[in-house]
């Protein structure tokens, strides 16, 4: 008979990255205390200014406590029943590929990211970042030519010392939130990216994160800086396996901007979500920060949000020097029990300058989801524009969205515009595309996509089609 | 009702139909049947049914059919899907077509247009291909190219919204196609252009039924029968000059129908 066409029904679409990989790790005893972060810091070798950023931010993340503002509901976090550092077992010093655990290689390969010489992805750049470690970095001699410096950031330690100790923390201070501090004490590994002085880096970068071990949170560190007129377009992907207990990812990324130049930071977030009844999946508490600091900088975050069970993410942009440019285009997609808390902050504090902020959230199932967004004109920042527009669509009826804009302006020589709509798939729009021979199921997702256009339009060319893609297989089966 | 002998089988059957919304009776006993080459022509007062029928020939989800069948080339597709009436050849064309943001005309089209295609064992059109085919089905409708790259329906007039429902037949080419009240909000040169449109595309071997008000649009197509609807029913089946004789008397003129079957 005639089919309930209300889109309430839960994701039988199995999660394709659920899978884990059967491997040797090197695990250290649950829980947090000092000794856990000397051991960290040890194993990796560190110098003693970082030894002593991580007991700092410790013993800062002590007296802290954990935000309740967001209103997410979740079983509340034991710290000390996580492990902080868990990396697979390989030999002591690895000097190129042919050396790294074959079952690791093919971990990558079945994600979509092949890493060997043969098989690796042509115009892209990979640093493969499995649990607690990076694993393989790609392209490294060909960037090192353009004097690019792509590695994961415990190498960057070793061999680029001065500009970790240069800039780590300078965005994202280690005092700056719960979660930031927790990831400064406790950082395992991440990515690091340098750009010369007038360097466009030559193909796009990339950082894939794996979690594959259950009881161990992923607490990733990424450092981008471009120099004076250098431009870098960075691309970052995550899955997870399916586990029915939740993990923490509280990852930080800092991006440091110069005078002209200009970093595009793009996000696939498909970590694992949970299942239908909310058992599972990754609780995604990441503090991200660019800080445009020179003249006519510009830093554009874009991202899409499809997975975990908790997002809980704010990309942001301090805009400090004279006509620097900040950005942030974002799609948020929720099911099932899902939560997201997602949006940015926008901190203008030089003169002439400029952040536009597109957000497009979905709900479906039962999900919660809300744009949390700041925009401050400083007392110096005459001249400067915001312009926002924040859109929800909800798929049936059991979800909601919220928006939550903040605005602070302490210069009246500046401009600032909101706009927010709510939208909700009809049913006379799916009959509309239905009596013209559209499946239900594409129908919904042309809708969905079709509402995500101005953002989609902001990713990487085979970014956008593999964004288009996972929201259509995240919605299948959404439909009863 | 038509009594004639016909060579060929009907295209589409309606047989006893009776549906209902939200436990509500709208129809109540409808019987039509449409053989190849015949223009139908549906009239009434409105809330009488003429549309809820057309909905329910398309498979509108929100109607229940509690008696009756329909029959398409001789199948029942009662418990057909939407998409598989429009595919194997089944058009609605809507009395007003919904705006559907952010999907571009152009991508709908095609995708619509491949439905069918594939159904029919056709090749599917790339978007070049697509844009050779749709170029040369924009004349028929007297379209701007420009229309396509715009989000469907949106923002369109009314006028524009109409002729973009017949551009979708000129694609779909469908065996029978239900136009509800395509000439409403039509201006005379927009009515001429939709009705010359509909005449290019239907043939000896389609069906059409048209669901109007108004006699001018059965000046520019005629009708071999029209039927007058009221409450639920077909309540009195002429040929062309009925129309006219309705126009003349109005529809009160067909209430003493009702007394007297």
């Amino acid at each position: 008979m005639i089919k309930e066409n209300l889109v309430k029904d839960v994701v039988k679409e199995p999660y394709k990255y659920g899978f884990v990989t059967d491997i040797e790790t090197e695990k250290i005893a649950k829980g947090l205390n000092e000794d856990i972060i000397r051991l960290i810091s040890q194993k990796k070798e560190e110098p003693k200014y970082l030894l002593d950023f991580r007991l700092k931010a410790f013993k800062k993340w002590q007296k802290m406590k954990e935000p309740d503002w967001a209103g997410l509901g979740y079983k509340q976090i034991d710290y000390q029943d996580i492990i902080y550092y868990s990396a697979p077992k390989q030999k002591e010093k690895i000097s190129s590929l042919d050396e790294v655990d074959p079952k690791l290689l093919e971990t990558f390969d079945k994600l979509g990211i092949p890493l060997t010489e043969q098989k690796k992805l042509t115009n892209v750049a990979v640093d493969a970042v499995f649990d607690s470690v990076s694993i393989a970095t790609t392209f490294r001699e060909e960037l090192a030519e353009h004097g690019v410096i792509f590695c994961s950031i415990s190498e960057a330690v070793k061999n680029h010392s001065d500009l970790i100790e240069k800039y780590l923390g300078t965005v994202v201070p280690a005092s700056d939130n719960y979660f930031a501090a927790l990831n400064s004490a406790v950082f395992s590994d991440g990515s690091f990216v340098y750009i010369p002085k007038g360097v466009t880096c030559p193909m796009d970068l990339s950082s894939y994160f794996r979690i594959n071990s259950g009881d161990s949170g992923q607490f990733e560190r990424t450092l981008i800086i471009a120099e004076e007129s250098s431009s870098v377009s960075y691309l970052e992907g995550c899955t997870a396996p399916m586990f029915d207990t939740n993990t923490l990812h509280a990852a930080v990324v800092e991006l440091i901007a110069l005078d002209d130049a200009s970093i595009k930071y793009s996000t696939v977030q498909n970590w694992y979500a949970g299942d239908e009844e909310g058992i599972g999946g990754i609780f995604n508490f990441v503090t991200k920060r660019g800080k445009c600091l020179g003249k006519r900088s510009k830093i554009s975050w874009s991202q899409v949000e499809t997975g975990s069970a908790i997002t809980w993410k704010y990309p942001s942009c301090l805009l400090l020097g004279e006509e620097s440019v900040g950005e942030f285009y974002s799609v948020a997609l929720t099911n099932n029990l899902q939560q997201a808390d997602t949006g940015t902050k926008m901190i203008h504090i030089g003169p002439k300058t400029k952040s536009t902020i597109v957000s497009k959230g979905i709900s479906a199932g039962n999900s919660k989801n809300s744009y949390r967004g700041l925009v401050k004109m400083g007392t110096k920042a005459t001249g400067s524009r915001n312009y926002s527009q924040c859109d929800s669509m909800l798929i049936g009826d059991q979800a909601s969205a919220n928006t939550f804009p903040y605005i602070k302006s302490q210069q009246p020589n500046s401009e600032i515009e909101h706009e927010a709509s709510t939208c909700r798939i009809s049913e006379d729009q799916l009959f509309y595309l239905q009596s013209r021979g559209i499946e239900f199921e594409e129908a919904v997702s042309m809708m969905v996509s079709g509402f995500c256009r101005d953002v989609f339009n902001q990713l990487p060319m085979e970014f956008a089609a593999e964004a288009d893609k996972l929201l259509a297989l995240k919605l299948e089966g959404s439909v009863g | 009702m038509q009594s004639k002998m016909k060579e060929s089988d009907p295209i589409l059957e309606v047989e006893n139909l009776s549906a209902s919304t939200d436990n509500l009776p709208i129809l109540k006993g409808v019987s039509l049947t449409v053989y190849p080459g015949e223009i139908h022509a549906i009239m009434g007062r409105n809330g009488c049914g003429k549309s809820t029928l057309s909905k329910i020939i398309a498979g509108h989800p929100s109607y229940n059919i509690t008696n009756g069948d329909i029959k398409f080339l001789g199948e029942n597709i009662n418990s057909l899907e939407p998409e598989e009436r429009s595919q194997s050849g089944i058009f609605l064309g809507f009395q007003y077509p919904i705006e559907i943001p952010g999907v571009s005309n152009l991508e709908f089209l095609r995708v619509s247009t491949n439905a069918r295609r594939k159904f029919l064992n056709k090749e599917e059109l790339d978007t070049f291909d697509f844009e050779e085919l749709v170029k040369e089905k924009l004349e028929i409708v007297k379209m701007d190219h420009a229309f396509l790259s715009r989000s469907v329906n949106q923002g369109f007039s009314g006028g524009e919204k109409k002729r973009n429902e017949i551009l979708q037949m000129a694609l779909l080419e469908p065996k029978i196609a239900i136009l509800d009240e395509t000439d409403s909000g039509l201006d005379i040169d927009a009515l001429r252009i939709v009705a010359s449109g509909i005449k290019k595309i239907s043939n000896a071997q389609t069906g059409i039924i048209l669901i109007t008000h108004y006699q001018r649009l059965l000046d520019e197509i005629k009708p071999n029968y029209v039927h007058v609807m009221s409450d639920g029913q077909i309540i009195k089946t002429g040929e062309s000059d009925l129309a006219l004789e309705l126009e003349e008397k109005g529809y009160e003129w067909t209430d003493n129908f009702i007394k007297e079957t």
